[in-house]
């Protein structure tokens, strides 16, 4: 295996090994403590432009599903086409891997789709400098070709614009219901959910103007990156809210922050995000609380939510919103992933209540 | 939020340590004494387990040293009235003991409250029937179980079931009376076994081979639910979890999987409606996603403490704190303090345990390992790769092994069968296996073990190739090097591998890898256990160390204020948890006086490794690499090694050679007391006695040194093939049985034998020294005559029946001995005393396992005492006369033989309790009923089978068999019994061993169930004596039918209940013992 530098923005360099696509890269680089899900991760359109590190230092132990996709076009396992995020960046890389449903191994998977992966790195300690610091941006560089040094930019990116679909995609045609999903980078257990429960997906690219068409419910979807460059979205949302036919609408994650700016609410930067399955979230006013997958850098601003909108859930860790809600009309969101995939899968029955609303 | 109401709560302990119900529950009851004590609440504590500490003074605020059954625990809330009671803190006996008073209508009766989990959860849980039903309503898959009243009904259900079955008694703990049949022959054993535990035995179709997976869930009465942990079986399914090898998290499980059994869990908690705390196990398909729950567990256990231990989340805090109403999110995490308890920890290492066995302590056990749980102990390894925990936890376990490789060669006939049929040794031969050749298949196949396990231990076994493939240091590179101390390799695994045990000295060659590696920048980092994976800051002391990693989370200060602490290491026969409260007296001592505390142990039972008991924590190995590694980081002003039990006093010499500072008594002061040689040599100068002993390196020289000394002799070998490690032979024959057995006798390892007295009493003295002076002693007697280790004996403190000549000559020969040694700290003699003549068995410069009991008999904290004085601190001299208190404390033994399949019940001079219990009384019959209730015996109804061995010992238990006669009991005994008796008067029924014709046969009688106790005494331990004895104990044992082997303890025990029914026991608490 080839060595390795990761080298921060800072300067701070950890040196490792090479075991997916030989190649440097850079990005953001954010830190995941969630214990088990890499393939989902990975194919996490969220992770768009970012070099991920898992806190858990064991990685590949059961190897990767087979990459197949449904006859309606979503993945049997995965959570879109293809690995989204830059790079991978673990602790202890099993060189061989053991599950009745792996097809391969995580390096072959890897240098399949040319992501380059690095292992032997005391991500711990990367954590913590990201903790301190704030998500930097970082490049993995080969040491034998120190040359050869990559750059990228990660803010003001419209990420968003390159996962999104490209046209209209219709899922589980002709049923009762209808639900424009606007796809700012979504997430196929997302789409799942919703077809599983009966209703028609009409999936459309981020800044797609969906109010001409025919619907009963809006769904906004998660995405990568910075939610103010997708301003298409909003005004879209917004036109949507102006309406006076009144129709229910659910976000997530994105989805949460772009019906947050609908609302008026300004979004800001985390120091370094949400990304685990062990976010604590309680609704607020109640004694409900939540375990959550959560994958998000940037968070609303309470404060500057409009009169009409009020905070739906809260993180009991830092108090930072995680959903909002209309006082009076049938629209919420979460900033969390109630569609898991990867994480705990407590609070799918959000996409319940959506449903019944339709 | 909380009920007002509640002022005062009691909480049920789980008594004795045992096989199934370890040190785990002092760890659990203590943190929800802990909670209560937060909240302002008054607690009582019922637990006769003197040497736990949360029966130490201030934990609780009455404390009862009582037999935790419905009988007493009544009493107790007669007396003490609380409002509220907690019933999952104390293991299956104090769960048990709260369904049946909650059945009986006690609870009621007074108006007390079962806080947390509603009894009738409990219920559902235990009962397999209802416990099926109850999840069978919202569709989640069980075993499919069938329970059976009967022999017949067992065997109709296994052959609808389908053989293999699983047996299993209802409310048993940890598996007792369970096991696997292939066919009716073994169902019927198994049955009858089970059906003597329980009314009730359950049928299953058994799983083998399938993966063994458990949660530990939590939920408050808002209906909020967390699972803390997941942990995943190396052993699949077959194997009992206590006897399993655990890793956490789970290794093998995808994302969908690990999921899909946590929110299984969670369904399951709210359905049966769990307040606290709860365990799931799952047997998982491994080529599916199938599943089946095993069993839930409504309380605490010794997964949940893992659990604890392995996360950082008190769970048992929490547990009592949502018990008394509160929600999980009105509660902090402890660790960050910051952040909430209503959340899952992320983990940034994995954690290993390895179960701890004491199976060669027992004669004819069976080794094979099952269904049922035998292991003694358990360690907890933390690491950063899965070869660093595991081989961290291998040494952990402290059987002699180094780690996964550059062990001794196992001897295996047979490595497919040993393979196949699991036994206490199968990883190392998973070791030999591969280093044979076996393929990670074939194992595999053998084994059912999963790949991803197999995969990762043959890169341990590639790893130590290439450094073989070295064969000298010279051309060790760094890079390998640092290879193998990232998967957990130690110094001596290093040195042996390359060789350079055959150029010097071991502890040398170890010295060189050192110096080496160190050179090379190749130290190992701490880091801390936060909770969170480092997400948030965390003030946390809980620390590992490992080699995957380049920075410390610890900034060290150099101020010489840490004081290091050496824990005891793994619960094992011999040492449990009474060197974990002399551990934790050391640590709050330290503390209060100003020093920082810092403990080093592996325990995941116990309290010392708890969050909050010290300053910093290192859960980490007691090898002496490992503890140089912490003390060169932490460069304390001192180490205490006398307050851990022998695991650290063996450290104290190599570590001063290392300059390492340690307090009290010198290490060269230890070395003469560990040394027989210099030991011996020491008391002839001072003029001491002891029992003629030589070390002997071949027969000759042992013959000739019988010749001299005669029969009998206490033999303890110093290499060890197999079974016992010392025995005491009265006879050639028996002699040279144990020496072909049991020992290789040779130059390098020679035989010490020793002149064995006969009807001796041993007496102990526990005391602490200053500076060679005596400030502070106790002295106790055993109940048995020496012969019987002073583990299992029955002890009685203060000393009842010793000459006022004896003690005086006890104390001056201690004050000697003290002063010749200069000792400063704790210490523990051991004398033999026949008639006024003394002599010293044994001396160790550390607390004994008897420091808690007496210490708390006395009140005067013996520990505490010794650390000021090993701080250097001024302590006053307690004045208080050791004879002036007017009552009594009795130190009973438990014993775990029920879990211990073939093994013979009989006591001898190697220790074989897994446990004991202490209890006080206002005369010696009084302490002793109590504490023989406590262990276990119940007082008989009508029939008790005899059988007193040789004519001493008939002769010692004749006033006992009159007594019991005189009382109304009907007597069975067996021949020679039965004719003393007839000839002395008492009328008594003749019936026959196993190994004669005629009717009664006593085994037949003990099947039937006609007995209530027996008293069975091996007249000496020759071959025949022994196959008809065991027959008779063995049947005892199994049928749960109470069995004394000791003349003079059932004297004492008949004595005591012939004297005073158990209505007639005060019912008082530590406290009105004054």
């Amino acid at each position: 295996m080839r060595n390795v530098t990761l080298i921060l923005d800072d300067g701070s360099r950890f040196h490792g090994k090479s075991f997916g696509y030989e190649k440097p890269v850079a990005g953001e680089v954010v830190f995941n403590t969630a214990m088990t899900g890499y393939p989902e991760s990975l194919t996490d359109p969220s992770y768009a432009g970012q070099l991920m590190a898992l806190t858990y230092p064991l990685v590949g132990n059961y190897g990767v599903p087979s990459f197949t996709m449904e006859e309606n076009g979503l993945a049997t396992f995965m959570e879109s086409g293809k690995i989204h995020a830059s790079a991978i960046i673990v602790s202890d890389y099993s060189m061989e891997y053991s599950h009745w449903n792996a097809k391969e191994s995580l390096a072959d998977w890897l240098k399949r789709e040319q992501v380059p992966g690095i292992t032997g790195i005391d991500t711990r300690e990367l954590t913590k400098v990201l903790r301190e610091h704030g998500v930097m941006m970082g490049k993995i560089v080969f040491d034998d070709e120190p040359d050869n040094v990559p750059t990228a930019n990660y803010c003001g990116v419209n990420f968003v614009d390159m996962v999104s679909c490209k046209e209209v995609i219709r899922y589980n045609e002709g049923a009762a219901k209808k639900v424009v999903l606007v796809d700012c980078g979504v997430k196929h257990n997302i789409i799942r959910c919703l077809i599983n429960r009966g209703v028609e997906v009409i999936r459309v690219p981020w800044n797609y103007d969906f109010n001409k068409m025919e619907f009963d419910g809006l769904f906004l979807a998660n995405g990568p990156g910075d939610p103010d460059t997708c301003e298409a979205a909003v005004v879209n949302i917004r036109t949507f809210l102006a309406n006076p036919r009144v129709r229910p609408c659910m976000g997530i994650c994105m989805g949460n922050q772009l019906l947050s700016k609908a609302a008026g609410a300004k979004i800001y930067k985390l120091k370094y995000g949400h990304r685990s399955h062990n976010q604590p979230v309680r609704k607020v006013g109640t004694n409900q609380c939540f375990i959550t997958s959560q994958n998000h850098g940037y968070a609303v601003d309470n404060d500057t939510l409009g009169a009409d909108w009020e905070p739906l859930y809260v993180n009991m860790n830092d108090g930072s919103n995680e959903g909002i809600r209309h006082k009076t009309n049938p629209w919420f969101s979460a900033q969390f992933h109630p569609e898991a995939c990867s994480g705990p899968v407590d609070t799918e029955f959000l996409f319940d209540d959506f449903v019944k609303l339709l | 939020m909380i009920d007002k109401n509640i002022k005062k709560v009691l909480l049920l302990g789980s008594g004795a340590l045992k096989i199934g119900e370890a040190g785990e529950f002092d760890y659990s009851g203590s943190q929800a004494l802990k909670a209560l004590k937060e909240e302002g609440i008054e607690t009582v504590l019922i637990n006769p387990n003197i040497a736990t500490v949360q029966t130490s003074e201030g934990v609780a605020d009455q404390i009862y040293f009582l037999p935790v059954t419905p009988y007493f625990v009544e009493k107790v809330i007669e007396k003490e009235r609380p409002q509220g009671i907690l019933l999952a803190f104390g293991g299956q006996t104090a769960l048990n003991c709260g369904v049946s008073l909650y059945k009986e209508g006690v609870l009621e009766k007074y108006g007390v409250q079962v806080l947390g989990t509603p009894v009738q959860a409990i219920i559902d849980t235990e009962d397999r029937d209802l416990f099926v039903r109850k999840l069978d309503e919202i569709d989640v898959k069980t075993i499919k179980s069938q329970a059976c009243e009967t022999i017949e009904e067992a065997r109709a259900a296994a052959v609808d079931l389908g053989y293999p079955v699983i047996i299993r008694a209802a409310y048993a703990l940890g598996g007792l009376g369970s096991g696997f049949c292939d066919n009716e022959g073994e169902l019927n054993k198994l049955a009858e076994k089970a059906f003597s535990f329980s009314p009730q035995v359950l049928v299953e179709k058994s799983l083998k081979g399938w993966k063994e997976i458990e949660y530990e869930v939590v939920r408050d009465r808002f209906d909020n639910c967390i699972t803390v942990c997941n942990m995943e079986n190396f052993d699949p399914l077959g194997i009992h979890t206590g006897e399993s090898i655990v890793i956490a998290p789970s290794q093998t499980l995808t994302n969908s999987e690990y999921h899909k059994l946590r929110a299984l869990s969670i369904k399951i908690i709210r359905h049966i409606g769990i307040v606290g705390e709860c365990n799931v196990q799952y047997a998982f398909d491994p080529e599916s996603e199938d599943y089946r729950v095993i069993e839930v567990n409504a309380r605490l256990s010794r997964s949940s403490a893992l659990a604890s231990k392995a996360t950082g989340y008190p769970l048992a805090f929490v547990a009592a704190k949502l018990g008394l109403g509160y929600g999980l999110f009105d509660l902090k995490n402890s660790v960050t303090r910051t952040t909430s308890a209503f959340f899952e920890p992320a983990l940034d290492y994995v954690v290993c345990k390895i179960p701890r066995w004491d199976l060669g302590k027992f004669r004819g056990v069976d080794r094979e390992l099952g269904s049922s749980m035998k292991s003694v102990g358990e360690v907890m390894a933390i690491g950063r790769t899965f070869e660093e925990a595991i081989q961290k936890g291998l040494r952990m376990i402290g059987q002699g092994m180094h780690g996964f490789v550059e062990n001794k060669e196992l001897e295996i006939d047979n490595v497919d069968a040993a393979l196949r049929e699991p036994t206490d040794k199968r990883i190392f031969v998973i070791s030999k296996a591969m280093k044979q050749g076996y393929t990670i298949d074939q194992i595999h196949d053998l084994t059912k073990i999963d790949k991803w396990f197999l995969q990762k231990l043959h890169n341990i076994i590639v790893t130590s190739q290439e450094l073989r493939a070295c064969k000298s240091i010279n051309v060790l590179d760094n890079a390998l090097l640092r290879k193998a101390k990232v998967q957990g390799f130690t110094d001596f695994q290093v040195a042996r591998a390359v060789g350079l045990e055959n150029e010097m000295d071991i502890d040398d060659a170890i010295m060189v890898i050192r110096n080496r590696r160190k050179s090379a920048g190749i130290v190992p980092v701490v880091k801390q256990i936060d909770t969170l994976a480092a997400e948030y800051p965390a003030q946390t002391n809980y620390l590992y160390l490992t080699y995957s990693g380049v920075a410390n989370d610890v900034d060290y200060k150099h101020d010489k204020r840490s004081i290091v602490v050496l824990g005891s290491g793994a619960y094992r026969i011999g040492s449990s948890v009474e060197f974990d409260w002399c551990g934790v007296q050391a640590l709050n001592t330290i503390r209060k006086e100003g020093f920082r505390s810092v403990m080093i142990n592996y325990n995941p039972e116990t309290v010392s490794t708890d969050y909050d008991m010290c300053d910093r924590l290192y859960f980490d190995e007691l090898t002496f690499e490992r503890v140089l590694d912490i003390l060169e980081m932490e460069n304390p002003h001192g180490v205490i090694v006398s307050t851990g039990g022998q695991i650290p006093n063996n450290l104290a010499m190599r570590l001063d050679e290392q300059h390492v500072p340690i307090l009290g008594t010198t290490a060269k002061s230890i070395d003469n007391a560990e040394d027989r040689e210099k030991f011996s040599a020491m008391l002839n100068r001072i003029g001491v006695d002891q029992p003629e002993w030589s070390a002997l390196t071949n027969m000759e020289d042992v013959n000739a040194f019988i010749d001299k000394v005669g029969f009998p002799v206490l033999v303890r070998p110093s290499y060890v093939l197999s079974g016992a490690a010392m025995n005491v032979c009265s006879n050639q024959e028996e002699l040279e049985r144990f020496l072909k057995l049991a020992a290789n006798v040779s130059q390098k390892h020679p035989v010490v034998i020793s002149k064995f007295l006969l009807n001796a009493k041993e007496v102990e003295m526990d005391a602490v020294a200053r500076n060679g002076e005596i400030i502070a002693y106790a002295i106790s007697e055993h109940i048995e005559f020496a012969g019987v280790h002073s583990g299992d004996a029955t002890i009685q403190f203060p000393a009842q029946k010793l000459y006022v000549e004896t003690v005086r000559r006890i104390k001056r020969i201690s004050g000697e001995i003290a002063r010749e040694l200069k000792i400063s700290g704790p210490f523990n003699i051991q004398f033999l005393a026949r008639d006024n003549d003394i002599k010293v068995i044994e001396c160790n410069l550390r607390a004994s396992r008897s420091f808690p009991f007496v210490s708390k008999v006395l009140k005067i904290n013996l520990i505490e005492l010794a650390t000021k004085v090993m701080l250097g601190l001024p302590v006053e001299k307690p004045n208080k006369s050791l004879f002036d208190f007017d009552y009594v404390g009795i130190k009973a033994s438990q014993f775990s033989f029920n879990r211990l399949q073939k093994a013979d019940p009989v006591l001898g001079v190697d220790m074989a309790s897994t446990g004991e219990v202490g209890c006080l009384g206002d005369d010696s019959s009084c302490a002793l009923l109590k504490a023989m209730l406590s262990v276990g015996h119940r007082i008989p109804e009508k029939n008790i089978l005899l059988s007193t061995g040789g004519a001493k010992q008939k002769a010692e238990m004749l006033d006992a068999a009159k007594q019991l006669k005189d009382k109304g009991y009907n007597l069975y005994a067996t021949g020679g019994t039965s004719k003393y008796l007839t000839e002395n008067g008492i009328e008594n029924t003749r019936v026959f061993w196993p190994s004669e014709d005629g009717t009664p046969q006593a085994l037949d009688l003990l099947h039937g169930r006609e007995i209530d106790m027996v008293v069975n005494i091996p007249k000496d331990l020759s071959a025949g004596e022994l196959t008809n004895g065991y027959k008779i104990r063995r049947a005892a044992v199994d049928l749960n039918i109470p069995l004394i082997t000791n003349s003079r303890l059932a004297s004492a025990f008949i004595h005591a209940f012939c004297q005073m029914k158990p209505e007639e026991l005060a019912i008082k608490s530590w406290a009105e013992y004054k």
